[in-house]
């Protein structure tokens, strides 16, 4: 198991966004969270990698472990962030060159040599089947690529520190069919190196790449299960209705 | 450690530091740097929030000393002089023996001329400031924004040499008098205010919700009743702020009325609009030049007044604008 | 627009009219002063005007203009990181809503609506008296960026606000720190509007003259270390425009002057709008 996290509650301020959270995320698999917006999914992937700390009146009760280390312990944030990269909604491409985009988080974490730093924006850029379209363009700047683009160059950013877990909050909302499919191709393909958590309001989206799938109502995990079987026979009414498209 | 004991121990810190540095400057300063610097080395974040938070102070601090020394040589003097006889005293004589030091003259002078400048300044600008939102065309829009924001940008000396080569000869041709009085400055300065009120309220008529307007016109409004009688008293504070910060700068504007105000430290009546004025203001920039010993503790009063009358403008101002 | 004014109702023709008729009346006032002052200032600017050596006969702004530059300079070096860190504070680290941050606004509105002759007279008393440091250079600059100080954070404040969240979002989710975010994602991405706002603060101190002639001193030279006296621009205008003996020059450095602050102007409008593109 990557994660496992036991009778975790969250609150914002007075409204509680996340209602005694149990679930284990296996390693090297795609798990999906789903449910109507508002349910929490969002809020639970932020908390994997502490992005939650960002934002005003945020308590977390519970635990969370990854690799069976508690990350709301006494741990070094930026550490686990490295270990645990992200990747948003919105395309967030720096407003700097494509090479810099890249390259900004190994010399955050400390490496100079500019040798090695080539190695890492090839590398990163390859993983994330971005390389062939950019490599002319590595000096030019990040927000001239288009939408699609500008996601998978924010996916190969994650991949530069080389981190264990790929969280990715509804990574193609902002996208196109045909960059989606590129996307969710990538997803399937970087899940022999990386685990990944992917929120997606698409279920379509869920039942294509997805390994586990956890479904969110109103703060709760309803159901969490295997991809295939939640959708096929779900354990749970509510879940039954939602997947059917009774409401949400 | 709890909030609170933080708090206190860096209060007490701070006022040991300020202490100390009161007794040896230098020392303090260098060593202050070198700890701050080990602290850098040490741990950059806390380094960098501690010299953000230093800085953050700096308004702060510099708001007390302006007070303290302000009120510390203003006060007594004011003391001194006796209250009473300070503020309501009719006669500025600070070269007689002994010395008269009434600031009534200059208290009214600036009223007079912030009331003249309300009169000229605010219908036009209002009225300017609701075109600008409302009534006009995007292409004559992209012109006369930064033309009002250069307005803001004309040294107030230019205005006042303005006002002293063209202004002056005007009053003085039509209205007769000399030319430098209170009717000219008052001109000039609601010239100066308008870019302030044409700004803020503009602002603030944009800012009122679409739905407003659209109500209004869903009425049967035409687009001036629906301008004029919804949306601008929708933005009511927002316009009330714009024409108490431009009575603030009035207040304070120091070297055109001074060019163009004739200066005399005399009580005038209202009537008396085509005489010659001194305002606060001026009375500072005026003699603090050549003034020493009483006479520039009086001056540095009169400072205090002004002081006093802009914090209460300023405070008004933040009111207002605070209330939605 | 026009076309349609005679079906208006009386109230609203009034009130159509009074908004052309202000909105008029404020560009004449723009002409008129531009206009007057460089049409008979401008004939009038001659080599003799620029000349290294002030004399009463050449009445050279020269001496002024260095002295604007060197107060200009020095007050930058102070007020901007000042301004420019305190508004990281505010922006970027403090918790909104706490006290200190109310009292840091407060002050700075404070500052922002004191009159100019208020801080000729407090940097008189303190820099100059107080801290011994006479008519100076160094009086000049430090009351001169006191001034400048809330304009310049509330312009940095406004463009750090501007930046995109998502910015923030995307270092933070690497693992850079909040001073790596803030000094390499945050402050470029920033810095058009920083620097519109510092091109505005040069504007308010070229147009400054209150605050100078109390702490910088009004004297036709130039200052030759920090602790001498000089004068600026706009103090050597006051200068001029009271005396009364040289007309012509006094036409020309209104001038000059006013090209100077249009020049600003229109350079930090122009840098205002790269944030855009």
């Amino acid at each position: 198991m990557k994660f496992s996290i036991s009778n975790m509650d969250l609150f914002y301020g007075d409204f509680q966004a996340l209602k005694n959270i149990n679930i284990e995320i296996p390693a090297n698999e795609i798990t999906a969270f789903i449910g109507p917006s508002g349910c929490g999914k969002s809020t639970l992937i932020k908390s994997l990698n502490r992005m939650n700390d960002l934002t005003e009146g945020c308590k977390i009760t519970g635990e969370i472990f990854l690799d069976g280390e508690n990350i709301y312990g006494n741990i070094d944030v930026n550490a686990l962030r490295k270990r645990v990269g992200m990747v948003f909604q919105k395309p967030n491409p720096f407003p700097m060159s494509v090479y810099d985009n890249i390259a900004f988080a190994p010399r955050t974490h400390g490496i100079k040599s500019k040798f090695k730093l080539n190695e890492i924006v090839e590398k990163s850029l390859r993983d994330a089947a971005i390389w062939e379209e950019l490599k002319d363009r590595l000096k030019k700047s990040a927000l001239s690529l288009s939408g699609g683009q500008q996601q998978r160059l924010c996916i190969a950013r994650a991949l530069s520190v080389q981190p264990d877990v790929l969280l990715m909050d509804e990574p193609t909302s902002a996208l196109d069919p045909i960059s989606t499919a590129k996307i969710e191709e990538l997803v399937l393909k970087l899940k022999k190196d990386y685990t990944i958590v992917i929120v997606t309001h698409n279920m379509q989206q869920a039942v294509r790449i997805s390994d586990n799938t956890g479904f969110f109502l109103l703060g709760e995990l309803v159901e969490y299960g295997d991809t295939q079987q939640l959708f096929s026979v779900p354990a749970n009414k509510r879940t039954e209705d939602y997947i059917t498209g009774r409401f949400g | 450690m709890g909030k609170r004991a933080l708090i206190a121990v860096t209060a007490f810190s701070a006022i040991v530091w300020i202490i100390l540095f009161w007794i040896v400057p230098l020392p303090v300063i260098i060593l202050t740097v070198i700890a701050w610097i080990v602290l850098l080395i040490f741990n950059k974040e806390l380094g960098a929030k501690i010299l953000f938070i230093a800085s953050a102070s700096a308004a702060v601090i510099a708001v007390g000393l302006i007070c303290v020394f302000l009120f510390a040589q203003g006060i007594p003097a004011m003391l001194d002089i006796g209250v009473l006889n300070f503020l309501t005293g009719t006669d500025w004589r600070p070269t007689w023996n002994p010395p008269l030091y009434g600031i009534l003259p200059m208290i009214a002078g600036s009223l007079y001329v912030t009331a003249g400048a309300i009169l000229f300044g605010v219908p036009v600008g209002i009225f300017a400031a609701v075109f600008m939102a409302k009534f006009c065309p995007r292409r004559i829009h992209k012109v006369l924004k930064p033309a009002i924001n250069l307005l803001a940008g004309i040294p107030s000396v230019v205005y006042g040499y303005f006002g002293m080569v063209v202004l002056v000869p005007f009053v003085r041709e039509n209205f007769g008098g000399n030319g430098n009085s209170i009717l000219t400055a008052s001109m000039l300065l609601g010239m100066m205010i308008l870019p302030t009120i044409i700004t803020i309220s503009e602002h603030a008529i944009r800012a009122v919700p679409p739905e407003i307007y659209d109500g209004a016109v869903a009425l049967g409004a035409s687009h001036e009743s629906a301008t004029f009688k919804a949306v601008l008293p929708a933005a009511k504070s927002g316009v009330t702020a714009s024409v108490i910060l431009g009575i603030g700068r009035a207040v304070g504007e120091t070297m055109a009325v001074r060019m163009v105000a004739g200066n005399q430290a005399v009580m005038r009546m209202p009537h008396e609009f085509l005489s010659g004025t001194r305002t606060l203001t001026s009375n500072v920039v005026i003699e603090l030049g050549y003034a020493y010993g009483d006479h520039r503790a009086a001056l540095i009063a009169t400072g205090v007044v002004l002081f006093a009358f802009i914090l209460l403008i300023n405070t008004m101002f933040m009111r207002i604008r605070g209330r939605k | 627009m026009f076309k349609k004014f005679f079906r208006k109702k009386p109230t609203d023709r009034i009130f159509f009219l009074a908004s052309w008729a202000s909105i008029i009346a404020t560009a004449a006032v723009l002409f008129f002063v531009v206009g007057y002052v460089l049409i008979n200032g401008l004939p009038h600017i001659s080599p003799a005007l620029f000349a290294v050596q002030f004399t009463t006969e050449n009445q050279s702004l020269f001496p002024a203009l260095i002295g604007t530059l060197m107060i200009v300079g020095l007050s930058l070096v102070l007020a901007v990181p000042l301004g420019v860190c305190s508004a990281i504070y505010l922006v970027e680290y403090a918790k909104r809503g706490s006290r200190f941050v109310k009292i840091v606004r407060l002050t700075t509105e404070t500052l922002a609506g004191i009159p100019s002759i208020v801080y000729g007279l407090f940097g008189f008393i303190f820099f100059g008296v107080f801290l011994g440091w006479g008519l100076s250079l160094m009086s000049g600059a430090f009351t001169v960026s006191i001034m400048i100080l809330p304009l310049i954070m509330r312009t940095t404040e406004e463009s750090l606000k501007s930046v995109p969240d998502t910015y923030r979002e995307g270092s933070f989710g690497l693992g850079a720190g909040k001073l790596r975010t803030v000094m390499l994602i945050i402050l470029p991405s920033a810095m058009p509007g920083i620097l519109a706002g510092v091109i505005l603060a040069v504007g308010r101190i070229i147009g400054e003259t209150a605050a100078i002639i109390f702490t910088l001193g009004n004297v036709a030279r130039m200052p030759n270390n920090l602790f001498d006296t000089g004068r600026t621009l706009s103090a050597h205008m006051y200068a001029l425009a009271n005396e009364g003996t040289h007309p012509g020059e006094a036409h020309a450095t209104a001038a000059v002057l006013l090209i100077v602050v249009i020049l600003i102007n229109a350079l930090s409008s122009r840098v205002a709008r790269f944030i855009k593109a």
